[in-house]
């Protein structure tokens, strides 16, 4: 058990900047998620935890030693690969004691460490056959069990949901969950399915062009994003954004409403809400609108999801999707009039692209 | 679709040629072993074979160079696949320079050695440049057996280790990276990472790597007449001088099934040895 410190690591591969001066601390037992869009660094950033890769620059510590020079054998971590990694010459059980036996442990404790996590993982009556006669699924379990017989330090792990079906992913999403937590390993976590991270993790960590944009509990990424990025990359559908143009001090311009926001020296701002924080007006209850200001938007598109009615809108040149109830009675063409929930409506700086408070 | 027969079409070219160039010389060969000139059974031949003077000492010569060359050569083309494999830059220069000897017939690499080895040949006039000898050295008389099996040894190794080097590097190619950073993670050294993952996962590489040479090495011919002429014979030179010179294509044939029958066998043991359990291929 130990947390976990970056200290301004970054990595450059030739002239390309592949991970910019990244700062992170892990809690001991937390479980973070590394969430980013291929190629933002967040794979990098792991296996320099590792030690697969190495740091042009900046530090890693685990406990209290000083890791990033060590070999990663001396980093007391074990780690779950993208593609599992099972040797296939090996029988299940002499791949979840690789480890075990590297440190030569005796063998009463192998076989120890063996049966309980081969029973954790549900494999126990898989111990003697080969990784060729394993579904992915089963290879999964193997490489999950491998890691935590080592009961190490720090479980690292490398997209590990990524190669299987959606449905059981899902429920190997809920049981990774139960197992970590009951292991109470300091775990960092590299995925980019959004869902997978905000369903597992303490906290995630939230990557981009090789910088970590934001990390905060799943919540609050979702409900105030720390950039314009964090905005479009979290929640299917994305937040809205609209153009604000300031009308004076703290009131700002948007779809020709004008709104309370906040007081800035800027020309410009972004305004964003979340699809579902859009209370839409129903003709003739002007009543339910009290003082609110309503806005007006073209529904486009209509798509019933069942659990609830995703509209595709236009204001001028710019796009709103709502989330509406099921049986709203709209149809393309109609007319929206909406407002915007006071308490979740977010605001962007368009230069910097971070959050305005 | 396509007929049922079109694929049997398709062999038939290839059959055809192994029968009428492979499988009815080798029968005849086969017949002329084992029959006298009146076409009755015999094992006389086999039995003349096995008394001659020369019989034991060919057998032991040529198991001699087998067990002196391949494991060596078996050990140094691991090393090379490896080195190679850990190259980031100029890998396919050094495979191509290691690769060189691949491209050099067995008669020609035994007379390359030759010009090294000869009375007046490089390595004679290169000491006795140095200084350190006053007369050229016989290397490869007929009372030096030793440093003509050292040079037959050395002359082998150059010559055939590049066909083992490309099969090993092209094997270890196809084994996944990932397997090797598990091993590291996992506590692994270098040197446990090649002896518990690299070795077994490269086993079907080694396997075809060892009965190609073991089989080569067993017919082992040019390069031995080349450096020792008559001095060192192995089973390969006596099935020429019986069929050449005592002019008995009987015995020949002899000879030359029982080197069939040691390829054989020996191609079998290596299967065994390196097999890879089912369910454990990659």
């Amino acid at each position: 058990m130990a947390e976990i410190k970056i200290r301004q690591v970054a990595k450059q591969y030739g002239s390309t900047h592949a991970l910019h001066s990244i700062d992170l601390e892990i809690a001991d037992q937390e479980f973070l998620v590394l969430l980013g869009a291929s190629g933002c660094g967040k794979t990098t950033l792991l296996r320099i935890v590792a030690g697969l890769e190495t740091a042009t620059s900046g530090e890693v510590w685990i406990g209290d030693k000083r890791v990033d020079k060590l070999p990663p054998r001396d980093r007391n971590i074990a780690m779950v690969f993208q593609n599992y990694a099972v040797f296939p010459h090996l029988t299940v059980f002499e791949n979840i004691a690789f480890g075990l036996r590297m440190a030569k442990l005796p063998q009463t404790e192998v076989d120890r460490r063996v049966t309980r996590t081969a029973e954790l993982m549900h494999i126990e009556a898989l111990l003697k056959r080969y990784s060729g006669q394993l579904s992915g699924g089963q290879r999964q379990r193997v490489a999950v069990a491998r890691a935590l017989a080592m009961e190490p330090e720090v479980l690292l792990m490398d997209e590990p949901l990524s190669n299987l079906d959606a449905l059981l992913r899902m429920e190997m999403r809920a049981e990774l969950k139960t197992v970590l937590a009951e292991s109470k390993t300091t775990t960092i976590y590299v995925t980019h399915d959004q869902v997978e991270a905000m369903s597992m993790a303490d906290r995630i960590a939230i990557m981009n062009k090789g910088e970590i944009v934001q990390a905060s509990s799943a919540v609050e990424v979702y409900r105030n994003p720390a950039a314009h990025f964090v905005g479009s990359f979290i929640g299917n559908p994305p937040m809205n954004f609209l153009d604000a143009t300031s009308a004076g001090e703290g009131v700002w311009n948007v779809a020709g409403v004008q709104l309370k926001g906040p007081v800035s020296t800027q020309k410009k701002l972004q305004f964003g809400i979340r699809p579902e924080d859009i209370i839409v007006h129903q003709e003739g209850s002007a009543e339910a609108m009290g003082d609110r200001p309503s806005m007006v938007a073209t529904v486009r598109v209509l798509e019933p999801l069942g659990s609830h009615l995703l509209a595709s809108c236009r204001i001028g040149d710019e796009i709103l999707r709502v989330v509406l109830d099921s049986d709203a009675p709209v149809k393309p063409g109609d007319e929206l009039r909406w407002s915007p929930a006071p308490d979740r409506i977010r605001w962007f700086d368009p230069a910097s692209e971070l959050a305005v408070a | 679709m396509y007929p049922k027969s079109l694929p049997y079409l398709l062999l038939l070219p290839a059959t055809l040629f192994l029968v009428l160039f492979f499988l009815y010389p080798f029968t005849l060969v086969a017949w002329q072993a084992f029959t006298t000139d009146t076409g009755d059974f015999t094992g006389e031949f086999f039995q003349e074979m096995a008394t001659h003077w020369k019989f034991n000492t060919a057998m032991l010569n040529t198991f001699l160079l087998v067990l002196a060359v391949v494991p060596f050569q078996m050990v140094l083309a691991l090393y090379m696949a490896t080195l190679v494999n850990g190259m980031t830059r100029g890998r396919d220069f050094i495979l191509y320079i290691w690769t060189i000897p691949l491209g050099i017939s067995d008669l020609a690499a035994g007379l390359i050695w030759l010009a090294i080895f000869e009375q007046s040949g490089f390595l004679n006039s290169m000491l006795h440049g140095l200084g350190v000898i006053e007369q050229p050295v016989g290397f490869l008389g007929y009372q030096n057996k030793g440093t003509i099996f050292l040079a037959i040894v050395l002359a082998e190794t150059w010559r055939a280790t590049a066909i083992v080097l490309v099969i090993l590097v092209s094997g270890m190619g196809l084994i996944p990276k990932e397997y090797a950073e598990a091993a590291e993670v996992f506590g692994a050294s270098r040197w446990q990472r090649f002896i518990r993952v690299t070795l077994p996962m490269l086993k079907p590489s080694l396997q075809t790597a060892m009965i190609l040479r073991v089989i080569l090495a067993f017919e082992v011919f040019a390069v031995v007449v080349a450096l020792g002429g008559t001095n060192l014979p192995v089973l390969m030179s006596e099935v020429f001088t019986w069929q050449y010179e005592l002019r008995d294509a009987n015995v020949a044939a002899a000879y030359a099934l029982v080197i069939l029958a040691i390829s054989i066998a020996c191609t079998l043991v290596i299967m065994w040895a390196l097999r890879v359990p089912k369910g454990a291929r990659v």
